[in-house]
């Protein structure tokens, strides 16, 4: 082929970037220069694909061709192969871990292909810093359905009736808290998109800003035309200085293109988004403290009975605050219609869940599947399932306030409902899997550990009863657990949970709870025969053989 | 409100709609426990100790809950009873204290609720209990701060917030680090903090508590005597010392709310340096005496002195009926009109504009009526600090909508809460005043009928508006012609409006006419004879009202009846049986000169200091030192005592009966809460014996409730004031323009001294939160958070003399010098730079202009030419 063209798609996501791509990305475009292949070969930037476990990863196409842990010394190698003569290189394919074959092509992976990448569509596949990638993708075509075909009122039915539900974890009807803000009687209205994600092992808010920060932005200006706001604040950590970065990107050329500012495409609708840097502590994403803290305050939730954000948010003026991942969901509900959307997922929990997969799984990264996907789908056909031969143990979902579930939930659905029967919740979309080498005590001291420095202070029952329940976990890791610890465990959680102000303290106890539940022999070791079956409680490690027999107990 | 009916733990209730279940539950007594409630503030629900069940089985917290018909609330249950049980443990648990050494303990919240829910320490030792000590912030003198014995419930910092404004402290740090402390953990004194202790009244724990706490033995209701808000107070008493001062909540002027001075600075009472015995000068030295030496030795040489040979200063500081007995001693005994009280340094201007225009020098409104107010002018005043009760009421009538305007040189707390600030030069305020009505007049925002109904000589000073033209005014003051016509339109349109001033508008030689310019604004929108809305000079010393109430004025005798009217004094004459001297006497501040030039040639001076605050006192001291007799009576040994040749030690306001009357005209009941420190004796009894001694009549008082009577008999303005009633209320007497009242047309005529070559800046002076006169100085605490005398100068001045920040320097006018340290700052205008007035080592009355008001005759104390040079 002497004039072939091609595409080389270098993921630019943070992990990848972790691992090295923004050097490989400068390399690749250096020797494609040098061979002066300029003409038939384009290297391109990428948000995440989401397979950072096995990044760097680049994309070749138009054949799709996937490449993972690339290195720096293999850039001459990947040019040379993208010559009329190359040849793909079979050493960067991904192997299947179990049977160690190649495969060379993107779609075959067992990773993706089990995925529903809908919200994710673009991450891995666009410039998130040109939006004329976004443009070619059909970006903005929803925003521009909506202003020129659209009452605000239609918008709104079309959310409602595509039974879209809020992704930052509550679940609530997005479409019912935009019409509630619709009809909240006053003139300033806000937008605010909450990008505060504050779990310790949860990315896929940062992925989509970073990989597709346009979809979020239209998102975000349809949502203004429904309700009828003007201006729009996108809360980032500021520990996402890349998602900062790409947003920025993204909000100027969004500007100069006429689809943010003043008289958006001609309809004669205003709306303008700032970027909001909040200074990194978990409570500020409850919506409540979030609007507190752009508001120059100490991030506080505050109590019930008061008026929803909906009614009186950012400086008491109705506001719409949505996750990132339910802003990116817009554009698709109004381009493909409420019927597609809704015909994906469960009764109840409509379209994709979006989960960072982490822990002790084969396949770790960031992954989009239909509600209603059972626990084993994801952990063993998409995750890979446990590495190194070991036993699944539990998974832990919704981040540090959510539960550990055992075994026995590998085949229940995976959606909003499902979870919190379990004793979990969907959350912010961590997903932890822990093999046999996982003490489970140890797994709830570590999430009381985060909780009891996260809770914002004020309610006595979350500041000092995570504390408490923190400080008895940490006595039972060290062999110093009291018989009527776990009674004391489950009293004190009871009394955080009916106690507390917000969601972060009545969630705050599930990761014990759940383990009590579901573990309650490997308290019993810890506490009565001062053993940790799991071997990771340093204090509590024993000579093999030694194991009582209460271990395993459910 | 709609009344609605609940059910409480089974008994039925009629509730206000609105009113949470907390609110309602507490009124009728049933007791819900509750740690971050409090009801001066908005409910936060953190504590959530106040959970209860609603309509069967909800669990809701009480204090945000509002009730609604039909409402069925249990405020006891298993449920209910887990939670709040697992609080206590837990707060308990975490609190490293042992209730014997904690001063909070017989108030404590947590205890009371720990004792409400049987707290169980048998459970609560299932609990891993807290072991680290954190360290307690012990920086104020007058409170301390132990964060191991805070439960966090916020209530310090929403009172900062929600009742002072200021917000010193909040949570800091997250989860279970929490604590409360100022800005980046820096200690309290530190911070903002201003002491008002409203904290640590409010504190539930023993987290705020006054440092050297004794419980006092008894306590007392009276009226705090620093300044002329006349807060309410309870003097808590042990062993014959004020050990403790509590706001009352029942007085209308301050609803409980105190200042650091009231709260905490009532040790001068006890204060060692109190006058103990009389003292006098033989060979050029103090010796100890007995009374009856001294009251000899007086009579003696004051029998030399009747007529106006003599003069007498009275005090600010005294009640009412001391405030009688002493203009009536002037007058019957010693035959002169020359008594005059300190009030003349400050408030003369107004109460004489006042008088000349709506007939009364006094406060229009009363104080809590400003809450209510739709604007406030506050001009020439910086009320949060030199009357920080009144300013918590314009921070309050600010949250509740009203709008704010300030003028003011200098950039002082209240510009923080301001809708517009005006920063005119200092001594230019007719000009902007008058700015103001003109644009009000132009753009037609009068209210032509008020004027029309209720004024006089509206036309002549319409005329007079004509001279000042936007652009001259905005010559004049350095203010643009926009932000003065938005001033006048906010002012105009926002009805009813209050004007506030104190000495900024008085303390020039031009202070009348600055009275006049206000009155003329307020006149010219109706501002008069509403609720809400008027004037409100604001005075600074407890009794500044009642000293010229009572008469201790050269030419009114009390209730302001003219020495000058013969029927007037007929009627005096008659009442005291004696011949009256029918020449008006001559000021305080004229009093100086005419010693100089032998005309006085004896002065009796009670309670008042003018070697340090008098414009221009150097003079004075002079004068102090040429005259033949000079008698000081007072609780301290002040710098003018030094020039006495008797001193007699008078007693505090904490040992005597009487009255005072405030800045708004409350008429409030004084009471002896201990004995005369020493062998001090009060000042009504000093000078009816001494007027016995001299032989003067009608001084036979046993009691001050007998002057009282007199007073009122003799007084209209008094007539209804008898002990009886003032036992247990206060007589609120206001007085709104009776007749017409009277426009003055006026020039604007700048201040005496300008700047020149030789003396380039404006020195102006300005109240220090932390002093009051000799009062203050003698309160270790106020010291500390005083600091040093600073002189504060804008930062483009001190470039270009090259000076900065801490640097002592020289400050130099045409009377005298003094230093002082710098403290650079934008709050000082380019070219003005001003200092406190209450220092002995600066005394800024050195440098200060004794140029009298041609009517008032205060001094021009707020506006002198001064030069800096750097110390080398």
């Amino acid at each position: 082929m002497s004039n072939r063209r091609c595409t080389v798609l270098i993921c630019q996501g943070t992990g990848c970037i972790s691992g090295g791509a923004e050097q490989i990305f400068s390399s690749l475009e250096e020797e494609v220069t040098r061979l002066n292949l300029g003409e038939s070969v384009q290297i391109k930037r990428t948000g995440c694909h989401g397979f950072c476990q096995r990044g760097p990863l680049i994309v070749i196409e138009p054949e799709s061709i996937f490449y993972s842990k690339v290195k720096l010394d293999d850039v001459p190698e990947i040019v040379q192969s993208l010559l009329p003569e190359g040849k793909p290189l079979e050493r960067l394919f991904y192997h299947d871990p179990v049977t160690g074959k190649p495969i060379p092509h993107y779609g075959d992976i067992p990773f993706y292909n089990k995925q529903e990448r809908t919200v994710l569509r673009n991450c891995g596949h666009i410039d998130p810093e040109d939006i004329g990638d976004f443009l070619a993708v059909g970006g903005y075509e929803a925003l521009r359905k909506a202003l020129f075909d659209m009452t605000p009122e239609q918008v709104i039915e079309e959310v409602k009736h595509s039974g879209l539900r809020g992704l930052g974890g509550a679940g609530f009807p997005t479409g019912r808290k935009w019409e509630a803000c619709r009809v909240a009687p006053g003139e300033e209205k806000y937008i605010i998109c909450n990008g505060d994600e504050g779990d310790p092992g949860a990315f896929q808010d940062r992925s989509t800003m970073e990989g597709d920060p346009h979809s979020v932005l239209e998102g975000m200006i349809i949502a203004g035309y429904a309700i009828g706001a003007k201006k729009g604040f996108v809360y980032v950590r500021a520990e996402y200085p890349l998602a900062v970065k790409r947003l920025k990107i993204a909000i100027t050329q969004a500007r100069e293109e006429g689809f943010l500012g003043k008289d958006i495409l001609g309809s004669g609708f205003d709306f303008d988004i700032e970027i909001f840097q909040g200074a990194g502590a978990f409570v500020c994403g409850e919506s409540t403290a979030l609007v507190l803290s752009i508001q120059g305050k100490r991030g506080m939730p505050k109590p019930l009975p008061r008026p929803r954000t909906a009614e009186a948010g950012l400086w008491d003026k109705p506001t719409l605050l949505n996750n990132v991942k339910t802003f990116a969901n817009i554009p698709l509900i109004i381009n493909r219609g409420w019927k597609w959307f809704a015909s994906r997922g469960t009764e109840k929990s409509k379209g994709t869940a979006i989960f960072s997969l982490t822990g002790k799984v084969a396949n770790c990264g960031l992954i989009e599947v239909p509600m209603g996907i059972t626990l084993r789908e994801v952990i063993y056909d998409i995750g890979g399932g446990i590495p190194g031969g070991k036993a699944f143990k539990a998974v832990q979902t919704g981040g540090p306030s959510g539960g550990c579930l055992p075994a026995s939930f590998l085949d229940m659905p995976v959606d909003f409902d499902s979870l919190i029967t379990a004793g979990s919740m969907m959350g912010s979309g961590g997903m932890v899997v822990m093999d046999e080498d996982t003490c489970m005590v140890d797994v709830a001291r570590y999430f009381l550990d985060f909780t009891r420095r996260e809770s914002c202070g004020q309610c006595i029952p979350c500041r000092l009863g995570t504390e408490q329940m923190f400080e008895i976990l940490d006595d039972i890791t060290k062999g110093q657990g009291r018989p009527e610890d776990i009674e004391l465990l489950l009293e004190l959680s009871d009394a955080i949970i009916h106690g507390s102000l917000c969601a972060l303290g009545k969630t705050a106890p599930n990761p014990v709870l759940t383990t009590i539940r579901y573990f309650r022999g490997e308290y019993e070791a810890h506490i009565d025969e001062k053993w940790c079956p799991a071997g990771v409680c340093r204090e509590l490690i024993k000579e093999k053989g030694s194991s009582p027999e209460t271990v395993g107990r459910k | 409100m709609d009344k609605i009916t609940i059910t409480i733990d089974g008994s039925d209730i009629v509730a206000e709609s609105g009113a949470t279940i907390l609110e309602v539950a507490l009124k009728n007594g049933i007791y819900i426990p509750h740690l971050c409630y409090h009801p001066d503030l908005k409910p936060i629900g953190a504590c959530r100790l106040c959970i209860v069940e609603i309509d069967g089985g909800k669990l809701v917290i009480s204090c945000r809950m509002p009730v609604k018909q039909g409402m069925s609330i249990k405020t006891k249950s298993p449920e209910i009873d887990k939670v709040r049980r697992a609080i206590i443990e837990l707060l308990i648990a975490n609190h490293h204290a042992d209730c014997r050494d904690c001063t909070k303990s017989r108030q404590c919240e947590l205890l009371k609720i720990a004792t409400f829910i049987r707290f169980d320490r048998k459970r609560a030792r299932r609990l891993r209990w807290a072991k680290e000590e954190l360290p307690r912030d012990t920086s104020n003198p007058f409170f301390d701060m132990d964060p191991n014995r805070c439960v966090l419930c916020g209530i310090c910092v929403r009172t900062c917030e929600e009742i002072q404004g200021v917000g010193a402290i909040n949570f800091i740090g997250r989860g279970y680090t929490s604590k409360i402390a100022p800005f980046g953990d820096k200690p309290l004194v530190q911070s903002r903090c201003i002491s008002c202790g409203e904290c640590v009244v409010r504190c539930p724990v023993g987290a705020l508590v006054p440092k050297n706490v004794q419980r006092p033995e008894r306590e007392v209701k009276t009226i705090c005597s620093y300044c002329g808000t006349g807060c309410g107070v309870y003097l808590g008493i042990r062993d014959n010392a004020v050990v403790s001062v509590r706001g009352d909540t029942d007085s209308p002027v301050n609803r409980g709310n105190l200042c650091v001075k009231g709260r905490f600075g009532a040790s001068f009472v006890n204060s060692s340096d109190r006058l103990i015995a009389p003292l006098i000068k033989r060979k050029g030295k103090f010796t100890k005496t007995s009374w009856d030496e001294a009251l000899a030795v007086v009579v003696d040489k004051l029998a030399k002195y009747k007529g106006d040979q003599f003069a007498l200063l009275a005090s600010t500081k005294c009640t009412n009926e001391e405030s009688y007995v002493i203009q009536k001693f002037a007058r019957a005994v010693m035959n002169t009109n020359n008594i005059d009280n300190c009030a003349r340094l400050c408030y003369a201007p107004t109460m004489v504009a006042l008088h000349e225009t709506i007939g009364v020098g006094a406060m229009t409104n009363s104080i809590s009526e400003l809450e209510k107010t739709s604007c406030i002018l506050a001009i020439g005043t910086n009320v949060t600090r030199a009357h920080p009760v009144i300013g918590i009421k314009v921070k309050r009538a600010v949250r509740n909508g009203a709008k704010l305007i300030v003028v003011n040189p200098k950039e002082i707390d209240l510009c923080r809460f301001t809708d517009i600030w005006l920063r005119p030069y200092p001594g230019t305020d007719v000009a902007l005043i008058m700015g103001m009505s003109q644009v009000i007049v132009d753009e037609g925002l009068l209210d032509n009928a008020f004027i029309e109904e209720n004024c006089e000589d509206f036309e002549e000073f319409r005329e007079s508006l004509e001279d000042f033209s936007p652009g001259r005014v905005e010559r004049i003051t350095g203010v643009s012609r926009e932000i003065i016509a938005e001033a006048a339109r906010i002012y105009a349109t926002n009805k009813p409006a209050a004007i506030l001033w104190s000495t900024g508008i008085t303390q020039h030689s031009h202070g009348t006419d600055n009275v006049f310019a206000l009155v003329n604004l307020a006149m010219l929108t109706g501002n008069m004879g509403k609720p809400s809305g008027g004037l409100y000079p604001l005075l600074g010393e407890n009794n500044a009202q009642g000293a010229c109430d009572m008469g201790c004025l050269p030419d009114f005798y009390p209730g302001y009846q003219r020495v000058t009217d013969p029927g007037v004094r007929g009627k005096f004459e008659a009442a005291w049986d004696v011949d009256l001297n029918p020449t008006p006497g001559l000021a305080f501040t004229e009093t100086w000169q005419a010693i100089l030039d032998e005309k006085i040639k004896a002065v009796y001076i009670i309670g008042v200091d003018p070697a340090l605050s008098i414009a221009g006192s150097q003079r004075v001291r002079e004068a102090l030192r040429k005259a033949e007799f000079v008698v000081v009576q007072d609780i301290f040994f002040n710098e003018t005592a030094k020039f006495a040749h008797v001193v007699l030690p008078a007693a505090s306001f904490a040992e005597k009966e009487g009255t005072f009357t405030n800045t708004e005209r409350r008429i409030q009941r004084v009471r002896r809460a201990i004995e005369p420190v020493g062998d001090s004796r009060p000042d009504w009894e000093i000078i009816c014996e001494l007027a016995k001694r001299l032989g003067g009549k009608g001084f036979d008082f046993s009691h001050p409730g007998e002057i009282a009577s007199e007073i009122a008999s003799i007084a209209p303005l008094y007539g209804g004031m008898s002990y009886d009633r003032l036992e247990n209320e206060s007589l609120e007497r206001l007085h709104t323009p009776s007749g017409k009242g009277k426009f003055k047309p006026l020039e604007f005529r700048p201040p005496t001294e300008v700047p020149d070559v030789e003396y380039p800046l404006v020195l102006t002076t300005e109240r220090v939160l932390y002093r009051h006169g000799a009062l203050s100085w003698k309160v270790e605490g106020l010291n500390i958070l005083k600091g040093k005398e600073l002189v504060e100068i804008n930062p483009r001045d001190a470039a270009n003399y090259g000076i900065g920040h801490g640097q002592i320097v020289r400050i130099i006018s045409r009377r005298g010098e003094i230093k002082a340290e710098v403290k650079v700052t934008d709050a000082s205008l380019p070219g003005v730079i001003s200092m406190g007035f209450h220092s002995i080592e600066s005394p800024t009355n050195v440098l200060t202009n004794p140029t009298l008001d041609p009517v008032a005759k205060t001094p021009e104390s707020k506006v002198c030419a001064v030069r800096i040079v750097p110390q080398t």
